[in-house]
C-alpha cells in the first residue's frame, strides 16, 4: 500500500489510478478469483495474465469427459476470449514467466515481456509426477494433466492398440475408462494392494476393482513399474512398446499414461526467494511471505497442506479476491473435502478419514446382491469418515454431518440409512402415512390401498419390499409409490423394518417427489399452503425449488380446482416470455407445426419495427424469436401479435413447446402421409398443457426423418402403413435416440396414444424430469402397458388429459393484454422524474 | 445522516411473496413483500451477474435470482449457502399501508 498513499489522499478529487494486478497462470483458481473480483470491485485493478498454455481458461475437471468423448473442448471453456476483452484483461497466451523481480516489482516472460505489478498472484498450479524409470522419455509416454495430454491420448487412441495407465488413483482410473471408451485395450498398473487407497478402504477398493474389470480393463495391483521398453531403433524413432513390472511381467503398450500424482510448481517462487515448502507457503489471507504476492491453487500450501480438489481451491480464490478488494478479514480455513469418481455408472463417495486408529469406531453395511458398501468412521460421537459405494445418495447429507461436526450420538443407529431413517429430523415421515385412512390408494398403477398392504404384511408375515410387491402388486409397476409402501411397512412392522431412504425434494421437507405427489392426492390437499401444512414443511413458505414443483403437482392433480400460484412460478412462466442475461425478454409466437403465412410474418415485422426490437432469430423449433424486448413493452407487443392471430409459443414453459414437421405428402416426393397436417393437429391438441419439464415433438413424413423425430420427447414417423410412434429421445444435455412405443394405423389413434403418453408423464414425472429420464426411471414396459397394451387405461389417461386441457388452453398473452397480472408489467413507482427537478 | 422518506405506493400493490420495481435516477430498486407482510428494498442487481432480483421467486425472507439461482437474504442482502456476495439494502417503513423509502440512501449510493 505504501506506494499508493499519495494517490489515495488525492482520490477525493479524482478517481485513484487503478492498481496493476498481474496473474501468473490461467487455471480455474485464478479464473474464479478474477470473476469474483470483477463482480465485487470491477474498477479496482488493471489485470494482466500470463498463461503458459496457449489458450483461454477451461474446466480441468472435465478432462475425463473430454477424453471419453462425452464433451468437446468448446463445452469445457470457462472464459472465452470475449471475457478477457470485456474485463479489459491483457492475456498473454503461451507466455511462461521465467523471473519475478521483487525489488523492481516486475515479472518477465520467456518471450521477453516485462510487466510491472502492484499485486501479484502466483497460480502456477502443479505438474504431474513422472516416475523416472528407464524409458520414461520415450514417445508414447504421457502424463494426464492438461488439454495437450488429452489431445495426445485421443490421437493415440485413434489407431487403437493397447494402453497402460500407471496409477490406480482417481485420475488414473478416469484416464483408463476414457481410453477404453476411445476403443483401446487398457491395463491399469497400481502400486498399492487396492485401487484409490487414499480415498477408499480395502473392501470398497475391491468392489471398485471388480467394476473396472467388468468394463474390460485389466487391473494389476501391487505392481511396481520397473522399466518402459521401446521399439527397435532400427525401425525408426523408438516408441513405447511395453511396460515391465518388478516381477518381470511384460505388458504390451502402444501408449503409457502416468497418473501417479502431482507436485506443486514452485520453482518460480523459490527462485525469487519467497518461502516455499512442498508448496508456496501462504497465511490464512493467501499471502506468501511477500505481502504483495499471493499464491493460489495447487501451488499453494496452507496450514501445511496442498490441495488438488476444486472446492478448497475455489475457497482460496474467494479469499484472494476479498483480500484484493480490501476485505482483510477473509481467511482460508481448509475443511474436509469429498471425492467422487467421474466414471459413468460407477458410484462412489468418500470423505474424511477412515484409516484404523485409536478410539475410532466403525459402522459397516454390506449388501452384496445390490453391490452396496457403506462405512462410517466415528470418533467421540462425531462422524469423521464416510465411504459409500454403489448407492451414494446419502453422501451429501453425511458429508454435511461430518463437516459441521454434528454430535451424532442420537443418529448413530439409523444414520447409515440416510436422513429419513435417522429419526433426528423434525418430521417423522411415517406420520403422514399413519394419518391416512385404510382405503387411501397407495399404488395408483395397480389400485392397492393402504389397508390391503398392511393386512397382507400381517397375514403373510412379509418383511421385505419384494415380498410385499409379490403379494399385493403395490409398487410393482412404475415404482413411484415405493417410498409410501415402505412407510406402510415401517408402520406395520415397527423397528423390524429399515428402508432404503428417498432423496428429499429439497431442504424444506424430508419427503421425496413421489411421496409428496401421492399425499397431495391421498389427503386431498388443494393449495400450496395446505400441502406445506399437511406435510409439515420445515420452512415458512418453501423455497425456489419446492414451490414451482408443488405448484405443478397441484395443477396436475386438481386440474379443475387448483388456482395457479403465480408467485410460485419461475419468472418466465409468470410473464410468458424468456428472461435474458440483461433482464430483457424474448418473445416467441406459436407457429403451428412450423407453418406460417405472409400475414403473420408481416405482423411480426411490424412489431419489430414499432418496438425497435434489436434481434430477430429463428429458433430450433421452427419459429421466430424476438429478442431484447423490455418487460414493460410485453403487453403491447403481444396485443399487436394477437391481432394477427399469433398466440404465445410457450417457449418458456415446462409444457408443450413445439411440434416440428417436414412438408410430408403435400410436397415431398418421398412423403408417405401428411406429416405437416398431423403436426398441426398434435400441436392444437397439446398446446397449453403444463408438464413436469418441457415437451418437444416432431412428425416426419417418411423414415428419412427430416423433422428429426427420433431425438424428441415424442416423435412420429410416417410410413406407408401408418404411423410409428417413438418416445424418450433427447438432444440436449444428453443425447439419446428415441425408442419405439408402437405403431398406429390412423391419425386419430396416433393422437389418442400421444395424449395418453403425455398424461402418464404428467402424472408420474417428477418436476423438471424430462420424458427420457422418467422413462428410464419407471421403465418402458410399464409405460407401454398403460399407453399401448391396455386400451381401457389408455382411454382413461386420454380422458384425464382432455379434462385438464379445458382450463389450460387459454392464450396467456391475450389474458395479460386484457389486464391480468397488470402489476407485473409496470414499475411500483418511477422516481426518475421526481429527482430530475 | 438525516433521513428523507418518500412515499412510493401502497403495500397492497405488491403481491405477497412477490416484488415490484422502483425506478430511480440511480438505477432500479427491487421492493419485496414477504408472505407475512414485511417489505424490503434491495438494489435490483444480483451481486453474481447483475440479474434483476425483482423478478425472482420470494420465499421466507429470501429471494432467488432468476438468472442463476443465487438466493439472497432480503434482510441483509447477502448471498446464502455456498455463494458469497451482497446486494445493497435500503431502509423502508410502512405507514398506514403505504411504503416509504429513504431517498438519502439512494443518493448516497449514487455518490459512492
Amino acid at each position: 500500500m505504501r506506494h499508493f498513499q499519495k494517490e489515495d489522499i488525492a482520490a477525493d478529487a479524482t478517481p485513484a489510478p487503478r492498481q496493476r494486478l498481474v496473474v501468473i497462470g490461467n487455471g480455474m483458481s485464478p479464473g474464479r478469483a478474477l470473476e469474483n473480483l470483477f463482480e465485487t470491485a470491477p474498477e479496482a485493478y488493471k489485470v494482466t495474465i500470463f498463461n503458459a498454455e496457449p489458450r483461454v481458461n477451461y474446466d480441468r475437471i472435465m478432462l475425463s469427459p473430454l477424453l471419453s468423448g462425452e464433451k468437446t473442448f468448446e463445452e469445457i471453456v470457462i472464459h472465452g476470449d470475449g471475457w478477457y476483452v470485456k474485463h479489459g484483461v491483457t492475456l498473454y497466451k503461451g507466455h511462461k514467466i521465467v523471473a519475478i523481480d521483487r525489488e523492481k516489482r516486475t515479472v518477465t516472460s520467456d518471450h521477453g515481456v516485462t510487466e510491472p505489478y502492484d499485486k501479484l498472484i502466483i497460480a502456477t498450479g502443479s505438474s504431474p509426477i513422472v516416475i523416472p524409470v528407464p524409458g520414461h522419455r520415450l514417445a508414447g509416454v504421457l502424463t494426464y494433466r492438461d488439454l495437450d495430454d488429452v489431445n495426445a491420448m485421443i490421437l493415440a487412441a485413434k489407431s487403437g492398440g493397447r494402453a497402460v495407465v500407471i496409477g490406480g488413483g482417481l485420475l488414473g482410473l478416469e484416464a483408463a475408462v476414457g481410453l477404453k471408451e476411445q476403443g483401446m485395450e487398457v491395463s491399469v498398473v497400481h502400486l498399492a494392494p487396492t485401487l484409490m487407497e487414499r480415498q477408499l478402504d480395502a473392501p470398497s477398493g475391491f468392489l471398485l476393482k471388480t467394476a473396472i474389470e467388468a468394463r474390460g480393463i485389466k487391473v494389476h495391483t501391487k505392481a511396481n513399474t520397473k522399466e518402459i521398453l521401446g521399439t527397435d531403433h532400427a525401425r525408426g524413432p523408438s516408441r513405447a512398446r511395453a511396460v515391465v513390472l518388478d516381477d518381470g511381467a511384460e505388458i504390451l503398450a502402444d501408449l503409457v499414461v502416468m497418473a501417479v500424482g502431482i507436485r506443486p510448481s514452485v520453482a518460480l517462487a523459490r527462485d525469487c526467494g519467497i518461502a516455499v515448502n512442498r508448496g508456496i507457503v501462504v497465511g490464512p489471507d493467501m499471502r506468501s511471505s511477500d505481502p504483495d504476492i499471493y499464491a493460489l491453487g495447487e501451488c499453494a500450501e496452507a496450514q501445511g497442506q496442498c490441495f488438488g480438489l476444486v472446492a478448497p481451491l475455489y475457497e482460496m480464490a474467494n479469499v484472494v479476491a476479498a483480500n484484493l478488494r480490501g476485505d482483510l478479514d477473509a481467511s482460508f480455513n481448509p475443511s474436509a473435502t469429498a471425492t467422487k469418481l467421474k466414471v459413468t455408472g460407477i458410484n462412489l463417495f468418500s470423505a474424511g478419514d477412515f484409516e484404523e486408529g485409536e478410539g475410532k469406531q466403525e459402522i459397516v453395511l454390506r449388501d452384496a446382491a445390490r453391490g452396496v458398501y457403506r462405512r462410517l468412521a466415528i470418533k467421540d460421537d462425531r462422524l469423521i469418515g464416510v465411504v459409500l459405494y454403489g448407492d451414494v445418495s446419502h453422501g451429501a447429507w453425511l458429508f454435511d454431518l461430518l463437516k459441521r461436526r454434528v454430535d451424532i450420538a442420537e443418529l448413530r443407529e439409523t444414520m447409515m440409512f440416510g436422513p429419513e431413517a435417522a429419526g433426528g429430523a423434525p418430521l417423522d415421515p411415517t406420520a403422514a402415512v399413519a394419518a391416512l385412512p385404510d382405503d387411501a390408494e397407495i399404488c395408483g398403477c395397480n389400485g392397492v390401498c393402504k389397508g390391503k398392504i398392511a393386512a397382507a404384511i400381517k397375514a403373510k408375515g412379509l418383511t421385505n419390499l419384494d415380498a410385499v410387491r409379490a403379494h399385493t402388486k403395490a409398487s410393482a409397476s412404475c415404482g413411484s409409490c415405493t417410498g409410501l409402501v415402505e412407510q406402510v411397512m415401517r408402520l406395520t412392522l415397527g423397528d423390524k423394518y429399515a428402508a432404503a431412504a428417498v432423496q428429499p425434494m429439497c431442504g424444506c421437507t424430508t419427503l421425496g417427489h413421489d411421496d409428496v405427489r401421492r399425499l397431495i392426492v391421498a389427503k386431498q390437499m388443494k393449495s400450496i399452503d395446505a400441502t406445506m401444512q399437511g406435510l409439515e414443511w420445515k420452512t415458512s413458505c418453501g423455497c425456489a425449488k419446492c414451490r414451482p414443483a408443488l405448484n405443478y403437482y397441484l395443477l396436475a392433480s386438481w386440474p379443475e380446482d387448483y388456482e395457479d400460484d403465480q408467485q410460485s412460478r419461475f419468472i418466465n412462466e409468470r410473464v410468458h416470455a424468456n428472461i435474458q442475461k440483461d433482464g430483457t425478454y424474448s418473445v416467441v409466437p406459436r407457429m403451428w407445426g412450423g407453418v406460417t403465412s405472409a400475414n403473420e410474418l408481416r405482423a411480426i415485422a411490424d412489431v419489430v419495427d414499432k418496438f425497435n426490437i434489436p434481434s430477430v432469430k429463428m429458433t430450433g423449433g421452427q419459429r421466430v424469436d424476438l429478442l431484447g424486448v423490455r418487460k414493460e413493452q410485453l403487453p403491447a407487443v403481444w396485443a399487436d401479435l394477437n391481432k394477427a392471430g399469433l398466440v404465445s409459443g410457450a417457449a418458456y414453459a415446462k409444457g408443450l413447446r413445439t411440434v416440428k414437421t417436414c412438408v410430408g405428402s403435400d410436397w415431398c416426393r418421398f412423403g408417405t402421409q401428411d406429416s405437416t397436417g398431423l403436426g398441426v393437429k398434435l400441436e392444437k391438441f397439446l398446446w397449453g398443457s403444463w408438464t413436469p419439464a418441457k415437451v418437444k415433438l416432431a412428425v416426419s413424413g417418411c423414415p428419412r426423418n427430416c423433422a428429426e423425430a427420433t431425438c424428441k420427447d415424442v416423435g412420429v414417423i410416417c410410413v406407408d402403413s401408418g404411423y410409428d410412434i417413438v418416445f424418450a429421445g433427447a438432444a440436449g444435455l444428453d443425447i439419446l435416440g428415441a425408442q419405439a412405443l408402437c405403431h398406429a394405423d390412423s391419425e386419430d389413434e396416433t393422437i389418442e396414444i400421444v395424449g395418453a403418453l403425455v398424461q402418464l408423464y404428467r402424472e408420474q414425472g417428477r418436476y423438471l424430469e424430462r420424458i427420457y429420464k422418467w422413462a428410464k426411471r419407471v421403465g418402458a414396459p410399464s409405460i407401454k402397458a398403460q399407453v399401448v397394451e391396455d386400451r381401457e387405461k389408455r382411454m382413461a389417461l386420454h380422458e384425464r388429459f382432455l379434462v385438464s386441457q379445458k382450463r389450460a388452453q387459454v392464450d396467456p398473452w391475450a389474458e395479460r393484454v386484457a389486464g391480468e397480472q397488470r402489476h407485473e408489467f409496470a414499475p411500483l413507482a418511477d422516481l426518475t422524474l421526481v429527482a430530475a427537478e | 445522516m438525516s433521513q428523507v422518506w418518500t412515499d412510493i405506493g401502497a403495500m397492497d400493490a405488491i403481491p405477497r411473496r412477490g416484488a415490484r420495481v422502483l425506478k430511480t435516477p440511480h438505477g432500479c430498486v427491487a421492493v419485496f413483500r414477504t408472505f407475512d407482510d414485511r417489505v424490503f428494498a434491495l438494489e435490483d442487481r444480483c451481486p453474481h451477474k447483475g440479474g434483476p432480483l425483482s423478478q425472482g421467486i420470494v420465499h421466507g425472507a429470501s429471494v432467488t435470482c432468476p438468472l442463476h439461482n443465487w438466493a439472497l437474504s432480503l434482510e441483509t442482502g447477502e448471498a446464502q449457502g455456498a455463494d458469497a456476495g451482497k446486494a445493497r439494502t435500503f431502509a423502508l417503513q410502512v405507514v398506514d399501508g403505504r411504503i416509504h423509502i429513504d431517498l438519502t440512501a439512494l443518493a448516497a449510493k449514487a455518490a459512492a
